[in-house]
């Protein structure tokens, strides 16, 4: 079996709001060039856990390896450098809506690649749009767009500044099953075309098939069992079959 | 009860706006400057709001003149109109009024589109991209609202006594020049500086303030609302304190 250097290692995470603990001893690795689908039921955990991974949450205790750096432990500005490597797809999708699909895209690009030309800036956007087939939207506003169109436009920001890791979380939420579709092959497409690892976090049985290379349940804010898809389709446990049937 | 839980409600605001307060000076000043975004929010803070803070500063300056005349007509004083204008328009009345104009319209829109921003994650995602949103999006706006405040008073004023000397005329016949050389020959250092730096304070507390409603907002687009709404109120009750206090501070130094 092809051995690969992990590039996302947390272990042992708790985090809880109040008196409600969301991730008990969470332990899970991710290998470069691969995708880990996390999935669980609403409410348990899943958008926290890449949130910690992110930094936008601090975790009670654990740690957090991303290219082997303890990401509750930075500073604010090792942590943007950390986030330089990482794109994150929200649920919401979450695009400045005062600006146009252009800016949005030349938002990271100005901040984090200051000495570029406008040409190159311009040809990255472009580029950027083609990947996921939308670069007729380029002057449009996010108001204009449909929810599908409006998720790979968000796919394209993330991807503008070719992270090594992409974060998704619930990609295919509240699209259409042929838009949810489109989404999945832009995901695998992706990992394929920049060797990205991936956290997908969904309960959408049909993205978790087409998109995995590896499942992890997370149930009780653990790692209850992990697996291919196929591994655990074919499950007798029925914490697991409950999600595929 | 209902009074001590608001008490500490209101206490624990206070130590929040004052701890966020707090970290403008402590972080939201410091490089990386976002020179471009400043320029930005002055544009749609001052140079967007001069219409309608002229508009108003007009309309001020007219209907002052026309209800302070009868009153000095009736002790014979009305040549001293424009010297009472002038006077309370400069001091009070154009500082206090323009602030107040200015929360209403860009507290609430900075408390809105911060708030707004907040609940579809678009602070999240600025944050993730490797952006300090608290310097991109609250020290920029807390700075252009502290320097546009003024030049849009200065201009308002400009306004309210255009308004003014429209006033005078409509009953009487005053020249343009004499309209003004005797609300300028009534004005001293006193009455123009301390009036003009109190605004510096006005439109920082209003900056802070819709920024802070905006940037904690939460509970969805009925929190979004209740961010503008409160970040209107509470600018508004402010701008009455900060005037209290100037206002003491100038008397105490015999600027009164």
């Amino acid at each position: 079996m092809e051995t690969r250097e992990p590039v996302i290692v947390v272990e042992h995470l708790f985090k809880s709001f109040g008196d409600n603990a969301v991730l008990k001893d969470f332990s899970l690795t991710v290998q470069a060039n691969e995708n880990v689908v996390v999935l669980g039921k609403s409410g348990s955990g899943k958008s926290v856990l890449i949130k910690c991974i992110i930094g936008l949450l601090k975790p009670e205790s654990g740690r957090i390896l991303v290219f082997g750096q303890d990401v509750p432990e930075l500073a604010e500005e090792e942590l943007d450098q950390v986030r330089m490597k990482i794109g994150f797809l929200f649920q919401g999708n979450a695009l400045y809506d005062s600006m146009t699909v252009r800016e949005n895209l030349e938002f990271p690009l100005r901040r984090h690649c200051i000495d570029y030309t406008q040409k190159k800036v311009d040809q990255l956007v472009m580029e950027a749009l083609e990947n996921v087939g939308l670069p007729h939207t380029v002057d449009m506003m996010p108001a204009e767009l449909s929810g599908g169109m409006l998720k790979r436009v968000a796919l394209a920001r993330t991807m503008i500044l070719q992270p090594e890791i992409i974060l998704y979380d619930e990609p295919t939420t509240g699209l259409d099953p042929v838009t949810a579709r489109e989404i999945d092959r832009l995901i695998v497409q992706l990992q394929h075309k920049f060797h990205t690892a991936s956290i997908i976090i969904t309960h959408d049985m049909h993205c978790v098939k087409n998109t995995a290379d590896r499942v992890a349940l997370l149930l009780d804010g653990r790692v209850y069992t992990e697996g291919t898809y196929q591994e655990l389709e074919n499950s007798g446990d029925k914490n697991v079959k409950q999600f595929f049937e | 009860m209902a009074l001590r839980n608001d008490i500490a409600s209101f206490l624990e605001q206070t130590g929040l706006i004052g701890r966020f307060t707090g970290r403008f000076f402590s972080s939201g000043l410091k490089p990386r400057y976002e020179f471009r975004e400043l320029l930005a929010q002055c544009y749609i803070i001052g140079y967007q709001s001069l219409p309608l803070v002229g508009l108003t500063g007009f309309i001020m300056g007219l209907v002052l003149t026309m209800q302070l005349r009868p009153s000095l007509v009736d002790y014979g004083v009305q040549s001293q109109l424009p010297v009472m204008v002038g006077i309370a328009i400069v001091r009070e009345i154009g500082p206090v009024i323009t602030a107040l104009i200015f929360a209403g319209k860009i507290a609430s829109s900075i408390g809105a589109e911060l708030g707004s921003m907040k609940v579809t994650e678009q602070i999240d995602a600025m944050t993730v991209s490797g952006t300090n949103p608290f310097k991109y999006l609250v020290a920029t706006r807390v700075l252009a609202s502290t320097l546009m405040l003024p030049v849009l008073t200065v201009l308002g004023d400009a306004m309210s006594l255009y308004g003014a000397y429209i006033g005078v005329n409509i009953r009487s016949v005053t020249s343009f020049r004499l309209f003004f050389d005797q609300v300028f020959a009534s004005l001293n250092f006193g009455d123009v500086l301390p009036a003009v730096i109190k605004t510096f304070f006005f439109g920082f507390a209003v900056g802070v303030i819709g920024c802070y409603k905006g940037y904690f907002s939460s509970k969805g687009t009925r929190g979004v609302g209740h961010s503008a709404n409160s970040a209107v109120v509470l600018s508004s009750v402010v701008i009455f304190i900060i005037d209290l206090l100037a206002v003491q501070f100038t008397d105490l130094l015999g600027l009164n």
